[in-house]
């Protein structure tokens, strides 16, 4: 698996680079792990309710966030600087084409991610039909990860955001995954401020051990 | 005849609800044609055609649930 460090990119822009990955790994390219930020951007996927976004429109466009309309599952969500973003593009073709798989995969690449910093964190396990979703990356009652990903021809994108110094105060905007819950960082946890590459770099360690890939490699892209 | 099944997508994953289709009944898809676009909890996925042939029959329409291995369409 490759990894690409993509910086801080345009939400719109990483997506249509995702889905120019999608088409070479479906097309039998190794598969890619591409970690960013994004600028301030509210996400609702396929499952979002507007109700979750608590500010208007207009208050939004005031304060330079975008609000996108996105071919993932999962509800609403918010990226932001600060913020690891990590997007496996990834046939599940060789995975058993097990989706639960691929999100379990993510969890645990962030559980010890966060374990190097001391922070004991849990993946949640999916909700019974029809409930809620508390499908993302925990410590105590607070959520320190989202995701959602998207599958097209079998080949995953995008992923999951990991907050490491992201401005909570920005979450204030919406209900993260339709749920009532604070959500939480690293840097709020230990108070330690992470460089982003340096978090990039360490996540990309733990993600490529999980999938135990054998195509190994890595490059800036 | 070829149909167009919901497959296995992981353990405790039971049932998926169509979004979209891309192609309507009487439509002629090819192979690796993304034909329609289902959601779970956290995961918006493709199903692509196996092989060439025109959609017959769409059993789901969107908005509606299917269960694992429920036939969503058939190809002639």
């Amino acid at each position: 698996m490759r990894v690409m460090h993509w910086g801080m990119v345009d939400y719109a822009e990483a997506l249509a680079r995702q889905k120019e990955l999608v088409r070479a790994v479906a097309g039998g390219a190794s598969g890619v792990l591409v970690l960013c930020e994004h600028p301030a951007v509210i996400t609702l996927g396929r499952k979002a309710a507007m109700s979750n976004i608590l500010i208007s429109g207009q208050d939004l466009q005031r304060r330079g966030i975008s609000l996108v309309a996105v071919d993932r599952g999962g509800d609403v969500t918010l990226h932001a600087p600060g913020q690891l973003v990590a997007y496996p593009v990834m046939d599940l073709k060789t995975m058993g084409r097990d989706i639960r798989m691929c999100l379990q995969k993510m969890e645990q690449a962030s559980v010890d991610f966060l374990l190097d910093f001391d922070i004991v964190a849990r993946g949640q396990e999916a909700p019974e039909q029809g409930g809620p979703s508390y499908r993302g990356v925990w410590v105590g009652s607070r959520k320190i990860a989202s995701m959602g990903i998207g599958i097209s021809r079998w080949v995953t994108y995008h992923g999951i955001g990991l907050n490491i110094s992201t401005d909570m105060g920005l979450f204030d905007l919406i209900r993260p995954c339709g749920l009532d819950v604070q959500m939480t960082s690293v840097k709020r946890l230990t108070g330690r401020v992470l460089p982003m590459r340096e978090a990039a770099e360490r996540f990309a360690e733990h993600f490529i051990r999980i999938c135990d890939d054998k195509d190994r490699s890595s490059g800036a892209g | 005849m070829t149909r167009i099944v919901l497959p296995e997508l992981g353990e405790g994953i039971l049932k998926a609800e169509i979004v979209h289709w891309h192609f309507q009944e009487g439509q002629g898809v090819t192979p690796d044609d993304d034909v329609v676009e289902l959601v779970t909890d956290k995961a918006v996925f493709n199903v692509p055609a196996p092989s060439c042939g025109r959609i017959r029959k769409i059993y789901y329409g969107e908005g509606q649930e299917a269960p694992v291995g429920a036939v969503l369409a058939d190809l002639d």
